[in-house]
C-alpha cells in the first residue's frame, strides 16, 4: 500500500466538473464525515479533558498516575473509531490497527504514537474547524433559501447585504442559494477530503511496518508447523512407550498362558484373546505410522517413501536421490504429500502403476507423484491434500495437481530447501 | 525345555517387556546372564562376558532412535561370531542394510516384538539365529516381496522361486517350505537349486545364507 492509494478520490471530484461535483454524493458524504467528525472530536476533547483532569487531580493518590497512563489507550480507542469513519471518504479498504498490544497495556510502537497524535489533533483542533465550516455552510444555504420568507417578518442581514423585504430577498435567494450550494459543496468536500487523507496517512501502517508484520506472521506460521511436527512426534513416542508396550507385554503374557493352561475351552479362549491382542497391535502400528513414521525420523525421506510405496497394492517406482537430508519440516511435508498422494491414487485413480520422483533443484526440493490412472483429480476441500497445501504455504512452498480427464495425473510439490525464519 | 540352555544378554529399556522376555526365556530353560537398559550397558555386558546370543531392542535411551541396531553393529565388529537377535515394536525393510552389512558370520535375526508371544515360534527363531541362520520377520519379508525389483540378480527369479527364497529368509528348512507351499520336498530342492544357479552362488556350505543375503539386499 502506498500513500497515494490512501488519499480520497474526492480530490479528483474537486478537480473535475463543478456541476458534476454538486450533483455527486461527495458533498453529502463530506457533510456526514465532518458532522460525525465534529461529534467524535468533541467527545474526544471531553474524554481527554476529563481523563487528564482527573488524573492530575488524583496524581498525589497514585491512582491518578494509572489514569494518566490510560491516555495513550484513549488515543488508540479514538483512532479505532476514526478508522471506522474513514470508509465514508476513502474507497480503499480501511487500514486496520497494526498494533497487537493487548488492550490493558500501553502501546509503544510508532503507529500507536501516530494514532495518539491524530487523536489529540482531532480533539483540540479539527472538530472545531469541522463544526464551524458545517454550521457556516448549512446556515448560509438554508437562510438564503428561505430569506424571502424571513425578510417578510424582519430585516435579514446576509454577508454584505441588507434584505428588508421579500421583494429584495427573492432575487437574492435565486442568485445566492446556488452560489452558496456550489461554494459550500467545494468547501465541505475539500475539507473532508483533506481530513480523511490526513487520517488515512496517520492511521495506516507504514510500508516497513507492514513488512515487519508479514515477516512476523510468516515466522509464527513456521512455528506453528514446527509445533505441529513436535506434537506428532510426542504422540508417536507416547504411544510407543505407553499403549504399544503394554499391548506387547500382554501378548507375551497370553503366550505364556497358552503354555500353562490345559487343553480345553480355556485354552481356546486364551488363544483367541492372543489373536485379538495381535490384531490390535497391528492396528495400533498403522495408527502410529500415520501420526509420525519412525522410518522418516531414523532413515530419512527416501527410505520412508520406499516404505509407503511397498505398502501400495500397485507397483510404484521410487526415484528419490537426495545428497543430504532437508530440514524436518520439509521432510515431513514431503512424506505426507507422498502418503496422501498415493492413498488418493489407490482410492480413486484406478491406476496400474505410479512413480515418485524427488530431487534437489537449486535451493528447493521438487517432488512429483505421477500415476497412469483416469485423471480428473483435484486438490479439493476434504482431501488430505488441502491441509498439506496450507502446510507447504507456511514453508513458502507450493502443491499443485495436473490431472486432465483420462490421465495421467501429476502431483507436484515444491518447497524451499531451507526454512528461513 | 530348550534344545540346549543358552546364556543370553538381554537389552530392553522397558521393565515391563524385560520381565516378560526374561519370564519366557527362563521358562524355556535359558539363562539371562545380564540385562541392559541402554546400548552402552549392552556393549559393556557383552564385552565383560560374551554370551551365546544377544537379544536387543532397537529403540533405547538416550536417543530413542536406532541405538540397538548400532550397538548390534558395534558388537559384530568386536565379536563377529556372536549371534544377535534384534527385536522391535516396529519393523521395516529399510533397517535391514544396517543389520546385514555389519561384519560377521554368525546368525542374525530381526523380529517384531509381537512374535515373542508366539512362544514356540520365537524360541525356534532364537535357536535358528544361534545356529547361524538369518531370520527376518514375515512383515519385513512381505514388504520385500511387494517391492518390484526391475533390475539386480533377483529379476531373473520366477515368482515361485521368490516365494521359496522369501521362506528361506524366514529361516525355514526345505521341509517346512514344502509344507508351507503344499509341494513336495523334491520340488523345493529343485527351486532352491535353481535359485542358487540364477544367483550365481558357488558350491560352498554358505550358499543358503548368501542367497538370503542377496535377497534381502536386493
Amino acid at each position: 500500500m502506498t500513500s497515494a492509494t490512501r488519499t480520497s478520490s474526492a480530490w479528483s471530484a474537486v478537480g473535475g466538473n463543478p456541476v458534476r461535483l454538486v450533483l455527486s454524493s461527495w458533498p453529502w458524504r463530506s457533510l456526514l464525515y465532518l458532522l460525525t467528525g465534529a461529534v467524535v472530536g468533541l467527545v474526544s476533547f471531553i474524554g481527554f479533558f476529563v481523563t487528564i483532569g482527573v488524573g492530575v487531580l488524583t496524581a498525589p493518590l497514585i491512582i491518578g498516575l494509572f489514569i494518566l497512563g490510560g491516555v495513550p489507550r484513549l488515543g488508540a480507542m479514538i483512532a479505532g473509531l476514526e478508522r471506522r469513519r474513514l470508509p465514508v471518504m476513502l474507497e480503499e479498504d480501511v487500514a486496520t490497527d497494526v498494533s497487537d498490544t493487548p488492550w490493558w497495556r500501553t502501546p509503544r510502537d510508532a503507529a500507536s504514537w501516530r494514532a495518539l497524535g491524530y487523536a489529540v489533533l482531532l480533539a483540540l483542533f479539527l472538530w472545531v474547524v469541522d463544526a464551524l465550516v458545517v454550521v457556516l455552510v448549512v446556515t448560509f444555504v438554508v437562510v438564503s433559501l428561505i430569506s424571502p420568507l424571513l425578510a417578510h417578518y424582519d430585516t435579514v442581514g446576509m454577508l454584505w447585504w441588507q434584505l428588508d423585504s421579500t421583494r429584495e430577498a427573492v432575487p437574492f435567494a435565486i442568485i445566492a442559494t446556488p452560489v452558496g450550494i456550489v461554494v459550500g459543496a467545494y468547501a465541505l468536500t475539500v475539507l473532508a477530503a483533506a481530513q480523511s487523507s490526513l487520517a488515512g496517512i496517520l492511521l495506516s501502517p507504514r510500508e516497513e511496518e507492514l513488512e515487519a508484520r508479514v515477516t512476523e506472521l510468516r515466522r509464527s506460521r513456521i512455528e506453528l508447523v514446527d509445533a505441529f511436527e513436535t506434537e506428532r512426534k510426542r504422540i508417536e513416542r507416547d504411544l510407543h512407550d505407553g499403549v504399544q508396550q503394554r499391548m506387547v507385554a500382554l501378548t507375551m503374557l497370553l503366550g505364556r498362558a497358552e503354555l500353562d493352561v490345559p487343553e480345553g475351552e480355556g485354552l481356546a479362549l486364551v488363544r483367541q484373546a492372543h489373536s485379538e491382542a495381535e490384531a490390535a497391535l497391528a492396528d495400533l502400528r498403522e495408527v502410529v505410522r500415520g501420526v509420525h513414521p519412525r522410518v522418516l525420523t531414523d532413515l530419512g525421506l527416501a527410505a520412508a517413501i520406499r516404505e509407503v510405496a511397498d505398502r501400495m497394492p500397485i507397483p510404484v517406482r521410487v526415484d528419490v536421490f537426495l545428497d543430504e537430508r532437508p530440514p524436518p519440516q520439509v521432510e515431513a511435508a514431503a512424506y505426507f504429500v507422498v502418503s496422501e498422494g498415493l492413498a488418493n491414487v489407490a482410492k480413486h485413480s484406478r491406476a496400474r502403476s505410479a512413480a515418485i520422483h524427488a530431487r534437489r533443484s537449486g535451493d528447493s526440493l521438487v517432488l512429483v507423484v505421477t500415476d497412469d490412472g483416469h485423471g480428473g483429480a483435484r486438490l479439493g476441500e476434504g482431501t488430505g491434500l488441502s491441509g498439506l497445501v496450507t502446510r507447504l504455504d507456511a514453508l513458502g512452498g507450493t502443491l499443485s495437481v495436473t490431472s486432465p480427464d483420462g490421465g495421467p495425473t501429476e502431483l507436484r510439490m515444491e518447497s524451499p530447501w531451507h526454512v528461513d525464519r | 525345555m530348550a534344545r540346549r540352555p543358552l546364556r543370553i544378554v538381554l537389552a530392553e529399556d522397558s521393565a515391563l517387556l524385560r520381565e516378560g522376555l526374561v519370564g519366557i526365556l527362563e521358562r524355556a530353560g535359558h539363562e539371562v546372564v545380564a540385562s541392559a537398559t541402554d546400548a552402552d550397558e549392552l556393549i559393556a555386558a557383552v564385552r565383560a562376558d560374551p554370551p551365546d546370543v544377544v537379544i536387543t531392542d532397537v529403540r533405547m535411551p538416550p536417543g530413542h532412535s536406532d541405538e540397538g541396531l548400532r550397538a548390534a553393529a558395534a558388537i559384530r565388529e568386536d565379536l563377529p561370531t556372536l549371534p544377535i537377535l534384534v527385536l522391535s515394536q516396529y519393523v521395516a525393510d529399510a533397517y535391514l542394510p544396517a543389520l546385514m552389512d555389519s561384519a560377521g558370520t554368525a546368525g542374525i535375526g530381526y523380529l517384531l516384538k509381537d512374535r515373542v508371544g508366539r512362544v514356540a515360534d520365537f524360541l525356534a527363531s532364537l535357536d535358528q539365529v544361534v545356529d547361524g541362520q538369518t531370520v527376518v520377520d514375515p512383515e519385513v519379508v512381505r514388504q520385500l516381496l511387494t517391492r518390484r525389483s526391475d533390475d539386480g540378480p533377483l529379476a531373473a527369479l520366477t515368482a515361485r522361486e521368490r516365494e521359496v527364497l522369501a521362506l528361506m529368509a524366514e529361516g525355514r528348512t526345505n521341509g517346512s517350505i514344502a509344507e508351507a507351499l503344499f509341494v513336495s520336498d523334491a520340488a523345493v530342492r529343485k527351486h532352491v537349486g535353481s535359485i542358487f544357479a540364477k544367483l550365481d552362488l558357488g558350491d560352498d556350505n554358505d550358499r543358503r545364507v548368501s542367497a538370503v543375503l542377496t535377497y534381502l539386499r536386493g
